[in-house]
């Protein structure tokens, strides 16, 4: 049987390094004056924290060709784990949240090291099967709380004097968090592993028969895309305090696929311009209900027929077409 | 829609048996009873997911959403046109076969060139949009199906009493499974599907209509699922939800069992519902979890399913 061809067609050309340093800073500023500029900062805190899962994501589906369909379980373990350090063991948020983000990592060596036997659709279903595992866990277990959730999660003081209860002070932490992350991802894409990594993605024989080893490459990346996605999951319930069954969702899973996809699957800012065009679209359609389902099927469905670049990969190919 | 009839509340989702508690023996049969309901529809499910790939190389995703769509066809038939169950069951498959046709011909056709991930995203959509589009209309409360006159009443085995309509689910489902076996593996059609499932252009090349087969193969498959769908629909509740979860226990039961056989699909099917209902006996807490557990063990034991084939 033929190796599959690329998932994503995104990264066909990868812009200049240069073009995406200043990219990272314009992101940065217009991030950090956003709050100034009246918009709403709940409403970034939440669209950077899905930016920050969907980025997580990408380094497993865009660069490492691997389309994980449970990646909510990494999300909702490290809510819970956070939350509950936080609030019944009064830990302070840095290491609550570290504390979630080690726990979503170590979910990540034992799913990850189970999905990767088997590889492409059998790999999205095995994911999806393993989340609704963990989903059901968290449906019974009683330190999540069930439907109820763990509620009124205090933020505290973060390294003992930066108080988080200040909502602007916490966006600027998460602004923080979220930009230290999308370097890391960026440098890790960037690196030998990161090259090796697309190697295998695109042809997996060839890499092996180059001698490397393509089980542990696709394991360490899924380790990292579960530990970053974790984190993104941990600074959520920080920030929303609460942690929720909503997270280790199935549907969560499918939106951080969505998210991926709308903005554009292996390049560095789709997923979080489509983390934000989803969060925006999300909040503005709350009142509509169960219509909002309907429409995020069928931005799936025209993505995935006529749209597969997503945004920024259709920008990146425009951008290309006319030098 | 009023309370349930007569006939649904005497065939609530847990059978008479269970209620006598304290007599182990019964509870067993009760329990195993059900598990070999449920198995007769992840082994029509995951059939019709195994023939699907078998031809498309794709996932069907919408498959929970048109199982539930053949209920609430079902439904619809039954509650505004009162054409009865029997009818249904032609019925119904037929009509959200057609839409599976439509589907295949406007939206995953364009996709066999590309990766097979698309086609599992694209039906991921469709799901979204259906399910949504139902949740929309009836809420997420279940409707009832009334029961066929026929199947009221209970055959009484001695050492339970088994419901007409569950004995009949069993034997149907294993009817529809052999029956799809048969096709695929001992008729000419069957030959030309199995062929084209290796080597489409070759069987083209013999003046097959291989985009026509495939076509039909989804709708064939879409069809199986609203057909289980139908003989739910007097068991579950028929609600915009039923087909979600399912999907998921139908996907684990893919892996378990691989892709490479009909008569694996069906085994492991049967096999893992009733798996499922004796861990409702005997660990009631892991019944949601065991078929997952299942897949995480056969996936360390033999990756590839255990009817499945190596590549």
């Amino acid at each position: 049987m033929a190796t599959a061809p690329s998932v994503q067609p995104g990264s066909a050309r990868a812009p200049r390094r240069g073009t995406i340093l200043v990219a990272t800073a314009v992101m940065a500023a217009a991030l950090a004056v956003a709050p100034l500029l009246n918009v709403y900062p709940v409403f970034l805190m939440k669209a950077l924290c899905f930016a920050l899962f969907a980025c997580a994501f990408n380094l497993l589906i865009g660069f490492g060709g691997l389309l994980s369909f449970g990646h909510a379980m990494f999300l909702g373990t490290a809510g819970y784990v956070c939350a509950h350090a936080a609030k019944e063991w009064g830990w302070p948020p840095e290491a609550a949240i570290l504390a979630g983000t080690v726990a979503a990592t170590l979910l990540g060596v034992i799913t990850g090291a189970l999905a990767i036997r088997r590889q492409g659709i059998y790999f999205a279903m095995i994911t999806l099967a393993l989340a609704q595992m963990i989903f059901f866990f968290y449906l019974q277990t009683p330190f999540t709380h069930g439907e109820d959730g763990i509620q009124s999660v205090p933020r505290g003081k973060m390294f003992g004097f930066i108080d988080l209860s200040n909502t602007l002070v916490m966006y600027y932490v998460v602004l923080v968090i979220f930009l230290a992350a999308f370097l890391f991802i960026y440098r890790v894409v960037h690196s030998p592993f990161g090259q090796v990594l697309k190697a295998i993605r695109e042809n997996e024989p060839r890499a092996i028969s180059l001698g490397y080893d393509a089980e542990r490459y696709k394991l360490l990346a899924f380790i990292l895309s579960a530990g970053l996605s974790g984190l993104a999951g941990a600074t959520k319930a920080i920030v929303f305090q609460l942690a929720s069954l909503t997270d280790a969702h199935w549907t969560m899973s499918g939106e951080v696929v969505l998210m991926t996809l709308l903005g554009g699957m292996g390049t560095i800012f789709g997923p979080v311009v489509g983390a934000f065009a989803i969060v925006g679209l999300e909040s503005y359609l709350a009142s509509f209900g169960q219509w909002v389902t309907v429409i995020t099927g069928g931005i799936f469905v025209v993505c995935v027929l006529a749209f597969r670049r997503g945004i920024v990969g259709e920008i990146g190919a425009w951008w290309a077409s006319r030098k | 829609m009023g309370l349930p009839d007569e006939a649904t509340r005497r065939h609530p989702a847990h059978p008479p048996v269970t209620e006598i508690f304290g007599i182990p023996v019964q509870a067993l049969f009760g329990q195993l009873l059900i598990g070999l309901i449920n198995g007769a529809f992840y082994a029509m499910l995951s059939l019709g997911l195994a023939v699907i790939f078998g031809l498309l190389n794709i996932i069907n995703f919408t498959h929970g959403a048109q199982y539930m769509m053949g209920a609430f066809c079902a439904w619809f038939l039954l509650e505004r046109w009162g054409v009865g169950y029997w009818w249904s069951l032609l019925l119904a498959p037929l009509l959200v076969g057609v839409t599976g046709v439509v589907v295949e011909r406007t939206m995953l056709s364009r996709l066999y060139k590309l990766d097979h991930l698309y086609g599992l995203l694209l039906t991921f959509g469709l799901a979204l949009v259906v399910q949504g589009v139902f949740t929309n209309y009836y809420g997420s409360s279940g409707q009832p199906y009334r029961l066929p006159e026929e199947f009221i009443g209970s055959f009484n085995l001695g050492f339970m009493f088994l419901p007409k309509y569950r004995a009949w689910v069993i034997v149907a489902s294993l009817i529809v499974c052999l029956g799809t076996w048969f096709v695929i593996e001992r008729t000419k059609l069957g030959a030309y599907l199995r062929a084209a499932t290796e080597n489409p252009t070759l069987v083209q090349a013999f003046g097959i209509n291989v985009p026509r087969m495939i076509t039909l193969t989804y709708g064939f498959g879409v069809g199986l699922a609203a057909l289980a769908g139908v003989m739910a629909a007097p068991i579950y509740q028929v609600s915009p939800q039923m087909g979600a979860n399912l999907i998921i226990v139908v996907f684990a039961v893919v892996v378990i069992g691989g892709m490479g056989s009909i008569l694996g699909a069906i085994l492991t099917g049967f096999g893992l519902g009733i798996v499922e209902g004796l861990t409702k006996v005997f660990y009631p807490e892991a019944s949601n979890t065991v078929i997952f557990v299942i897949m995480v063990l056969v996936l360390l034991v033999k990756p590839a399913g255990l009817f499945g084939k190596e590549h």
